[in-house]
């Protein structure tokens, strides 16, 4: 299995990480984290960082379109196999229907607690 | 509980946006393209779809009329998946709106009728009168034949909306009738629940067939014209 470039920048963001957090360890003070909150990847930010790397996401259409851009290549691997099977499509049937129940929850609210239909 | 029948086939909105665009955007995500000769197995077999429903399709056109191939496959495909895609739940139907279906409808009908018109000007008029008639009825058959033309569009629109939400509706109801009874007596919801299965496998022979009905009339009325 090849090292590409990607692999190696994560590889090396996570050991500059674990270092600064030794560091911290060793002193007794706090020091910024290396990388900014917006550039970190979903699995680095911590808990209480999440609201603000949620709002600092970039929301402009270019945004919007380049994270969907990456999310269809991401799961484009999962499709474009010699011997694919049904769990890739099935898997973006899934999300559709979560995204579509997301816009009638409004309406489904209602029926939840009532009695008569 | 009226309105809440019909909310499912409400247009959905961001914040007053239609995001219908964005479910309309959505099939063609499942059909991918490749530039390979040899694909995995998911192109290899829409290709292999597409090309029997194309050849059975276009053979009896003629040379002119297989220009519109492009139009009438991606028609058929686009109809096929927006109606089976609206069988999963809690999803909505583009092909449900009537808009939508008129706006299919009534641009391709008017292409086929103007090319008729402009390049075989007596065919296309001579459909109006059907061969043989007895002279006396000639005028109030060329009034009917008129309005039988012109009633095409309206006709297609409206029996891709009608077959569609019907068949969304009657699930709406049996399935909310089994929940409903599935409290008070057991064995009749399971007999009900069964008329679901069978409604459902329904549903998916409707969505099928209305797509095909749809681009076959659609290439009829293109090869009466050409």
């Amino acid at each position: 299995m090849l090292l590409t470039a990607e692999d190696t920048k994560t590889a090396t963001k996570i050991s500059r990480l674990k270092k600064t957090e030794e560091h911290s360890g060793h002193q007794d003070s706090k020091i910024a984290s290396v990388v900014p909150v917006k550039d970190k990847k979903l699995l680095e930010v911590k808990l209480g960082e999440l609201p603000s790397w949620i709002l600092m996401g970039d929301f402009s259409p270019s945004g919007i379109f380049g994270a969907f851009q990456r999310g269809y290549y991401r799961y484009y691997k999962y499709i474009n196999v010699k011997k694919g099977s049904i769990s890739g499509v099935t898997m973006v049937l899934a999300c559709y229907v979560l995204f579509s129940y997301s816009f009638s929850y409004k309406h489904l609210k209602h029926e939840w607690l009532r009695k008569y239909h | 509980m009226n309105e809440n029948l019909f909310a499912s086939f409400a247009a959905p909105t961001i914040l007053g946006l239609p995001a219908a665009v964005l479910i309309i955007l959505f099939p063609p995500l499942l059909v991918p393209t490749s530039k390979h000769l040899i694909n995995n197995r998911l192109i290899t077999t829409q290709q292999w779809l597409i090309q029997l429903t194309s050849k059975q399709m276009m053979t009896m056109h003629s040379t002119k009329g297989r220009t519109w191939s492009l139009m009438l496959v991606s028609l058929i495909i686009f109809i096929t998946t927006t109606n089976l895609l609206g069988l999963l739940p809690h999803s909505f139907t583009p092909t449900t709106q009537l808009s939508m279906n008129l706006a299919m409808a009534i641009p391709l009908w008017a292409g086929a009728v103007v090319m008729g018109f402009r390049f075989k000007t007596k065919n296309a008029l001579a459909h109006f009168l059907p061969q043989g008639t007895p002279t006396p009825l000639i005028p109030m058959l060329v009034i009917i034949e008129t309005i039988s033309l012109l009633i095409q569009p309206m006709a297609l629109a409206v029996r891709l909306t009608a077959n569609i939400t019907a068949g969304h509706l009657l699930m709406h109801l049996i399935g909310s009738a089994t929940l409903a009874l599935s409290t008070i007596n057991l064995p009749y919801a399971l007999i009900i629940f069964t008329i679901l299965i069978l409604l459902t496998i329904l549903e998916i022979a409707v969505a099928l067939i209305q797509a095909y009905v749809f681009t076959l009339l659609v290439s009829l009325y293109l090869h009466d014209n050409t």
